[in-house]
């Protein structure tokens, strides 16, 4: 089986985001990067396919070529191959997707799995683009996967905790939430053989954005809130202030 | 017309949703903007009767695709549909909430358009007669304003945005699919209940959330959950949790509040036993009011609260539970 899992490097979840002085972009001084969290979910489904059926899986990581850091983690968890698509600069889901796109339909591939979103941009739907550009079936925010006969049964997080189940032909995306499986952690072996392998840098001609960016600003300050009481005896004066103060209950 | 914004109106089981019309309240406010019409998207089987009264929350003009293709859910067959109604109309944005069924689909309706697509976005508005778009990022550490070169394709957050009174006499005028279910790549096959069946954390207008502090009293290291869905119970709210409490397995993933789980903007938020990590934060900052129990003062919870409560959570939820069925009854 041809697995491909398309990775993003994104800043830590811990990281404080300063607008940068061009106002439109992230100041990335100081900012550490990690594979973004959900991606983990599907690099950890696509080695659980591979152990399963047998194969191959690659790697793709479309920005910076410093990614190559957070490929070969990808690589010591267990992934056989890697590329990353250098393109420079901020490019919006719909450019990640047409890089992506173009390079998948020139590997083979039966399963290609993506995080269902980001932590950095939370476009939350590169998968689903690049399933519409390839013309693939797509079921997002996966939470079970099993793959069998050419056709894979997967599960969805749908509204109000439901699961939408669906059966789809493969080849076929996938976007995997949290929950579908419990990602490792590379071992040393996967280290070793890491440092190894050689991580193409392809240059990518990434299109146009479909989105403008105009501005990045940091959210409203909250005003200035208050300390109502200690302990349970200040429980109904805060019910009363939250009926006639604020007004939300 | 180029300037119309075109909006899909989610339904579920027979009937619009909530966030459809708060969609749709939104569309119709940018349309007034931009010149153009309001025209609402229904998608879907024996939905005639509900697609007639969206002339009352906003739509001038309102479509129905209800062909053999939409007896059931499909990601392509609805991206297929709302595309060819983008086409069709020239809408200068085409909109849909950023429920789960819209943040499945919306990416391929933009991307078959040749498009980008703004999601869970928190305002919209006209600026130099173009539409433009402001959503967070990192889970609300920053808020990014986009616009688009041709129409903006948008989700909008469910809870942000109002929805419109109108008195607009519409008919729903029927639209066919071009294609029908053979031609489908996915289609849900059966839809199976939560767990737990509950209100989502992400749209419900109240949440109590949980975390580390939250204690089992027979000191089994659990949390106490009962006593926090009493409080959820009084409330009629949405319980989320921290998560250190979903990492060790006490509640599912999806009820998990933060950059690595939901973002929400709930009227009232109760964090109950959060000390506030930076990720809690980023995913809840945006609630409405926001309320804080932690025993220890220099939590950073404290900082996003508007009121807080010193002590223990133990303490205090079955007190706050009390006091709340008190003020409800008057």
């Amino acid at each position: 089986m041809e697995i491909v899992v398309c990775i993003r490097r994104a800043p830590t979840t811990d990281a404080r985001i300063k607008p940068a002085a061009s106002g439109k972009t992230y100041d990335p001084a100081g900012i550490n990067y990690d594979i973004s969290e959900y991606d983990k979910f599907a690099l950890e489904a696509a080695i659980l396919l591979k152990e399963k059926h047998g194969g191959k899986v690659t790697v793709l990581c479309v920005g910076h070529k410093d990614a190559t850091k957070e490929v070969r983690t990808a690589i010591a968890m267990g992934c056989d191959a890697a590329e990353v698509l250098v393109s420079d600069g901020d490019h919006d889901a719909w450019a990640i997707a047409n890089v992506l796109a173009t390079r998948i339909k020139a590997l083979p591939h039966d399963v290609v799995l993506f995080g269902w979103t980001s932590v950095d941009n939370q476009s939350a739907g590169t998968g689903q683009m690049v399933a519409q550009l390839l013309g693939l079936p797509s079921v997002s925010v996966v939470v079970d996967l099993e793959v069998a006969d050419g056709k894979a049964k997967v599960a969805r997080l749908a509204a109000g905790g439901q699961r939408e189940r669906y059966e789809v032909k493969l080849p076929a995306v996938f976007t995997c939430q949290k929950g579908l499986n419990k990602p490792r952690s590379a071992n040393m072996k996967g280290i070793m053989a890491a440092k190894k392998t050689n991580v193409p840098e392809t240059p990518a001609a990434a299109p146009a954005s479909g989105l403008i960016t105009i501005q990045l600003d940091p959210p409203p300050p909250r005003a200035a809130g208050k300390i109502v009481g200690k302990g349970p005896e200040a429980a109904a004066a805060l019910a009363k202030l939250l009926r006639t103060e604020a007004k939300v209950i | 017309m180029a300037n119309d914004v075109l909006v899909f109106v989610e339904c579920s089981g027979g009937k619009v949703v909530k966030a459809g019309l708060q969609a749709l309240g939104a569309g119709s406010r940018l349309a007034a903007q931009l010149g153009g019409k309001c025209i609402a998207l229904v998608i879907g089987q024996g939905l005639e009767a509900e697609a007639g009264k969206l002339g009352q929350y906003g739509a001038n003009r309102v479509l129905i695709a209800g062909g053999e293709a939409f007896a059931a859910y499909s990601p392509d067959g609805f991206a297929r549909a709302v595309a060819a109604q983008a086409k069709a109309t020239g809408a200068a944005c085409v909109l849909a909430s950023a429920t789960p069924m819209g943040k499945d689909f919306m990416p391929r309706a933009a991307a078959a358009s040749q498009c980008g697509l703004a999601a869970d976005c928190i305002d919209l508005r006209a600026e130099g007669g173009k539409a433009v778009a402001v959503r967070p990022v990192f889970a609300g550490k920053a808020m990014l304003t986009v616009g688009a070169s041709s129409a903006l394709w948008a989700t909008l957050r469910p809870n942000v945005f109002a929805e419109a009174v109108s008195s607009n006499n519409v008919s729903p005028e029927a639209v066919t699919a071009g294609f029908g279910p053979g031609d489908l790549l996915a289609v849900v096959k059966e839809v199976v209940a939560g767990v737990s069946g509950k209100l989502d954390v992400a749209e419900a207008d109240i949440v109590v959330s949980g975390g580390r502090g939250l204690k089992d009293p027979a000191g089994e290291g659990k949390p106490n959950w009962e006593a926090l869905e009493k409080l959820a119970g009084v409330l009629g709210a949405a319980t989320g949790a921290s998560r250190a409490v979903v990492d060790a397995g006490w509640r599912p993933h999806g009820e998990q509040v933060g950059q690595t789980g939901k973002t929400v903007s709930p009227k009232l938020y109760i964090a109950c036993g959060i000390s506030g990590a930076i990720q809690h934060l980023a995913g809840m900052s945006g609630s409405k009011v926001i309320v804080a129990i932690n025993k220890d003062e220099n939590a950073p919870i404290f900082k996003v609260a508007d009121y807080g409560i010193v002590g223990n959570v133990e303490e205090v939820v079955p007190a706050l539970t009390a006091a709340f069925q008190e003020v409800l009854k008057s």
